[in-house]
């Protein structure tokens, strides 16, 4: 059998796979950067708080005397808005994703789908300034009596800017059902609405659980909206039509001013940083594993 | 019920969940450009900010985020299109370590952004001694939409058939020549498409920034090396001011920041569209 590599060995070519594989690493240094920036402020932040006071206190007051590190209020803060914008984002999402799959005519769903996602690419400041100076008057209006900065339209509007990613992620995982299950239940002289909600979602369920995951991690990450609309003051409530503060607005509010280095203050930042990281850490692994999950199957 | 009236009922609620997203978008883009227009003039674009609304812009803002696009996109690129190669075509992909390479990028695209703002503020503005500079915003924004560039880099990479590699090695070709040559030029459509809405996300960011210190007045041209503050979060200061007015001038400069994200996502769309090409 003739030789098919090349006899001399190619040094430029080792070197240009090694300037390559140095590019790759940039990704692996950024969450090993990421993991040590929270992880090592953090672990001396507990050595100061012990972790039982810092996860059950239910009084967060860093910046005055005496000091508190209860991060319960910051934890509900999070929760309460997390759980108004899911309240929003999945029924919506999940009917606009079984209107683009089962309903639409491919053309129209090749104009629709990019449509509904431009909600996607609108900043979360841009929905900030809606969410303060849109859906909180329209609340008022409605009779519902919300604080200036409150829960409710922050919440409302974070499901408005959340309903693509439910959207669009079910919609794929609707698409990916073959058409023989589809047509096997039309067979069967089933109707519709009957192949739409006893075929294609339960057939696509773990897409749309990992749209709905990612829909709650993307809540729970998000900063702007809730900095902005939601307020700056820990509550702990689950009044939606009060101000409260969520970990993101916290660390946000915290790090943009000029707390010293090394301080216990400063040092809040990493520790509410770091539980906020863990949280939706273990969303995205768990809906990364779902997406893979349906595509193994259909494909 | 009858069949065909639950069938149309059905209908109506999905349609009607499609409408609200759609509603809303409108809702906000009225809001806006009630609010914004009478603001939206040249005082916006050529004057510094100010404590009199009247004569308050937001040019600092505006220069210094056309500064960091134009970082990013320098720094993004290589690096996310060389991950993506060496990912595509170099990689074993049995090997640990190149799946937990992949793993590690698709979890990175989930991380929230104010997590890259803490990564900064640790690492690039107190760690390495940089302080709050337009270099470190930028610098944190690549490594925040980098997953984004390298996912978009290798499906365009993947979508290039083996046979116009084959044929490259046929006429002894090495494997450089084959992917600087033959498959880089055929993936370049797709590599700029991601690129700009990686770029379009990266300058409608704020969290990251307000971590890195962008938040102050600054009166003055930004450089690189020094303070600044980008348009999004010029957006956001003149929010927390008091006066109804300066809430009016937001509206007007997040008009000018939906204009810059539209002409980048229909250039985008235009690439896409122009350059398509099926094998």
């Amino acid at each position: 059998m003739p030789r098919l590599s090349a006899r001399r060995r190619r040094y430029g070519e080792d070197v240009i796979k090694g300037v390559l594989a140095v590019c790759a690493l940039i990704s692996v240094a950024t969450t090993v950067g990421i993991v040590v920036a929270l992880f090592v402020p953090a672990y001396e932040f507990f050595r100061e708080i012990s972790i039982v006071d810092f996860l059950t206190g239910k009084d967060w007051s860093p910046l005055f005397e005496p000091a508190h590190f209860g991060v319960l209020p910051l934890i509900a803060g999070t929760l309460l808005v997390t759980a108004i914008a899911s309240l929003v984002a999945m029924p919506f999402g999940l009917g606009a994703a079984i209107y683009l799959s089962e309903y639409a005519s491919p053309r129209l769903r090749g104009f629709l789908k990019p449509a509904f996602e431009t909600l996607a690419g609108i900043p979360t400041i841009v929905f900030g300034y809606f969410a303060l100076t849109f859906m909180t008057p329209l609340l008022r209006d409605l009779g519902i009596q919300v604080d200036i900065f409150n829960t409710l339209s922050a919440g409302l509007v974070m499901g408005v800017m959340l309903m693509p990613t439910v959207a669009s992620l079910s919609e794929d995982a609707m698409g990916a059902v073959p058409r023989d299950l589809r047509d096997g239940a039309y067979a069967l002289g089933s109707t519709k609405v009957q192949v739409a909600t006893r075929i294609v979602v339960p057939a696509a369920v773990s897409g749309i659980v990992a749209s709905f995951v990612l829909a709650i991690s993307r809540a729970v990450g998000e900063t702007m909206i809730v900095l902005v609309a939601m307020g700056q003051q820990p509550n702990l409530t689950f009044d939606p039509r009060e101000a409260a503060e969520a970990m993101t607005a916290f660390i946000a509010a915290t790090g943009a001013g000029d707390v010293p280095t090394g301080s216990i203050e400063y040092k809040t930042i990493f520790a509410v940083g770091a539980t906020l990281f863990v949280l939706t850490l273990v969303m995205n692994v768990f809906a990364i594993r779902l997406v893979r999950k349906y595509r193994e199957v259909y494909e | 019920m009858s069949r065909g009236l639950k069938g149309g009922l059905f209908k109506g609620v999905l349609l009607f969940s499609l409408s609200v997203g759609f509603l809303m978008l409108a809702a906000l883009l009225v809001t806006v450009f009630r609010d914004g227009l009478p603001y939206l003039d040249l005082t916006l674009l050529t004057n510094p900010p100010s404590s009199d609304p009247a004569i308050a812009g937001a040019r600092p803002a505006i220069i210094a985020t056309l500064y960091i696009g134009v970082l990013l996109l320098l720094f993004v690129v290589p690096i996310g299109v060389f991950t993506a190669i060496y990912l595509e075509e170099y990689a074993d992909k049995r090997r640990w370590y190149n799946k937990l390479l992949e793993i590690n990028i698709q979890n990175l695209a989930a991380v929230p952004s104010i997590v890259y703002g803490i990564l900064g503020l640790a690492f690039l503005v107190r760690g390495l001694g940089l302080g709050r500079v337009l270099l470190a915003g930028a610098m944190i924004l690549t490594l925040l939409v980098l997953p984004t560039v390298i996912i978009a880099a290798r499906e365009a990479i993947r979508s290039v058939p083996d046979s116009i590699r084959q044929g490259g090695y046929a006429l002894g070709a090495t494997q450089w020549q084959v992917v600087s040559r033959q498959v880089l030029p055929a993936a370049v459509p797709g590599i700029a498409t991601g690129s700009i809405l990686a770029l379009s996300r990266a300058i409608g960011e704020t969290a990251p920034l307000i971590m890195i210190g962008a938040v102050t007045y600054i009166s003055f041209d930004p450089t690189i090396l020094g303070p600044f503050t980008a348009l999004p979060i010029q957006i956001y200061s003149f929010l927390r001011l008091p006066q109804a007015e300066f809430k009016l001038l937001a509206a007007a400069s997040i008009i000018v920041l939906l204009a810059i994200l539209l002409t980048l996502n229909a250039f985008a769309i235009f690439i896409r569209n122009r350059y398509r090409k099926s094998w």
